[in-house]
């Protein structure tokens, strides 16, 4: 194939990677979208295929055969509440395949037109130590946050004296040796900086809290793109820049977003350690208060009378696995002319979006489901919110207490509900390790229990 | 020949990848960085998690520098960790593009 030919194809395989992010504007073309990306994938992988410089087929189709089955079994089989981990594993792939593809460039230069060994050129050298070094800090950072999604580590922030200005040491030094491979195309400066990327990757994950998942996974999937951009450049590959690109920007904005809904810079989530100390202190203030105890029969009676019930689904309700529940509860309130909505706050879970596709998997009609700028105005009109699993983002001291580590965060207003139901195991703080005031008001009834069990026993009480 | 000459005669006749000069590429880059952003501030929020897993699965795109590296004929060590980058990038398109397909099949109106 002709290398006009081939940048065509490779330009046609990136619009349709454009168009498939474009179909995610709406549930309604998104099916399509994704089907336009793999035709992308099948015309990139196909152009390339058909290129002089590959000889030999039977690696390769061993190599697509084994990871196409091991893709597909593990997204076939995976559960909808797993997903942040599957998508964290992921990303860690991509980054290992640019650390390896970097690796091949480095030792076959030839193969890529980018000079022989001993003599790569300069630029190509740059660009594929800045792959290999974001591909490796992609790989162990996102193996760091499945470990700590996936409960295998404490998903508490782990943070030592020192840590971060030996991060910034390590900063220096892997520049350093940036700068001494691409003079120099030394293979120790090549692994030295592989294996200093690889530790920066633990580094910057470990101090970062369980809760803070949202940001780190939008940020590992933004350096993966920067991953594929960096190798990109090396290999001269124009479909690799954009894909990177698309990728990278799409990670950065979801990033943006996630901190946005938390009101915190993205230099304060990276740096970690948030709610480390707070935890203790904020268990021991709300001791000795009093709480509105109520059982499953007393909200059932509560949500049967009401008009409009608003449930607010968070983390809680991922871990007990309560959106199907949930889902039944909310037809039966509808039979009984009952209108029902779902808030969604935008870092509720443990990734960007979760929580839509959780209740979308439990068949709730995504048009029940609204984000907290277009359903806050709503508390105000609604009997009941039933908030399920979430704590900090419904937490008032956002708003009212400078203090509060959640200070400025924007928070779904369940206070403006006549009644106010919280499902929660137990009276322990959120992940800032605030208290939440709104335990001890006067219309809120506290339903202490698991929020699958409790969801069902409201439900049994109302047939 | 010194090996200067023949690194450029290899230049833009290699294995599919049109060597660009360096301005060019950066171009590109900076444009498709603008095309991202406005793209993706039209995915609706609700969506947000299927967009992880579909920018996941396109950024395995990567798979096209793996299957230069795993085509030459003989073995040696650029062939071998081409392989290993072919199976990673594989699992990553299939699943990712999988994983997907079954979010967005879930998103349905109200009947």
């Amino acid at each position: 194939m002709s290398s006009e030919l081939t940048g065509l194809a490779y330009l046609i395989a990136a619009i349709c990677f454009i168009l498939a992010l474009r179909g995610l504007s709406s549930p309604v073309t998104a099916r399509r979208g994704n089907m336009v990306g793999i035709i992308g994938m099948v015309i990139a992988i196909g152009t390339t295929l058909a290129s002089p410089g590959v000889l030999s087929y039977s690696w390769i189709i061993a190599g697509i055969l084994i990871g196409g089955a091991i893709g597909t079994v593990i997204a076939l089989k995976i559960q909808m509440t797993a997903l942040p981990q599957l998508v964290a594993a992921f990303h860690s792939l991509v980054g290992l395949a640019a650390v390896f593809v970097a690796s091949a460039a480095l030792f076959a230069p030839e193969a890529y037109g980018i000079g022989i060994i001993g003599n790569i050129k300069t630029a190509s050298l740059i660009e594929m130590s800045i792959g290999a070094t974001i591909g490796a800090i992609t790989f162990t950072g996102s193996l760091v946050a499945f470990a700590k999604l996936q409960g295998l580590v404490t998903g508490a922030p782990l943070v030592f004296p020192g840590q971060h200005p030996l991060n910034a040491l390590l900063g220096i030094a892997g520049v350093a040796l940036v700068a001494w491979f691409s003079v120099s195309e030394s293979y120790t400066a090549y692994w030295a900086l592989v294996a200093l990327s690889l530790l920066l990757g633990f580094l910057i994950i470990l101090p970062i809290g369980g809760a803070d998942m949202p940001v780190v996974i939008s940020m590992l999937n933004s350096y993966s793109g920067w991953a594929a951009c960096g190798i990109g450049f090396t290999l001269g590959n124009s479909l690799l820049i954009i894909t990177g690109a698309l990728v990278g920007s799409s990670g950065a904005i979801l990033s943006y977003i996630m901190c946005k809904g938390m009101n915190r810079s993205f230099f304060n989530v990276i740096l970690g350690g948030f709610g480390a100390e707070a935890d203790v202190a904020g268990q021991a203030a709300g001791g000795d208060r009093n709480v509105n105890r109520g059982s499953a029969e007393d909200a059932a009676f509560i949500m049967k009378n009401a008009a409009k019930v608003i449930i607010v689904p968070g983390y809680g309700m991922a871990v007990a696995q309560a959106q199907h529940a949930l889902r039944e509860l909310a037809d039966t309130l509808k039979a009984e002319g009952v209108t029902v909505m779902y808030a969604i706050h935008p870092v509720a879970g443990r990734m960007p979006g979760h929580m839509n596709v959780l209740l979308a998997e439990a068949n709730v009609p995504y048009d029940e489901v609204f984000e907290l700028d277009e359903i806050n105005h709503e508390f105000t009109t609604a009997d009941v919110a039933y908030v399920i699993g979430a704590n900090d983002v419904t937490n008032p001291a956002a708003k009212t207490d400078p203090a509060s580590p959640i200070y400025g965060m924007p928070i779904l207003d369940v206070e403006k509900a006549t009644s106010v139901l919280f499902v929660k195991r137990s009276m322990a703080s959120g992940y800032a390790g605030v208290d939440n005031e709104l335990f001890f008001r006067d219309n809120t009834m506290m339903l202490f229990d698991d929020a699958k069990k409790m969801t069902e026993q409201i439900l049994q009480a109302l047939v | 020949m010194n090996p200067e000459t023949i690194a450029r005669a290899m230049e833009g006749a290699a294995a599919g990848t049109a060597s660009q000069s360096l301005i060019m590429m950066f171009t590109v880059f900076v444009l498709a960085v603008f095309v991202g952003y406005y793209v993706v501030w039209n995915v609706t929020s609700a969506l947000h998690s299927p967009l992880m897993s579909v920018t996941n699965a396109i950024s395995s795109v990567i798979i096209v520098g793996a299957l230069i590296a795993a085509g030459p004929a003989d073995v040696g060590f650029s062939k071998i960790m081409g392989f290993i980058a072919v199976v990673l990038a594989s699992v990553n398109i299939f699943g990712g593009f999988i994983v997907s397909q079954r979010m967005l099949q879930m998103f349905r109106k109200k009947d």
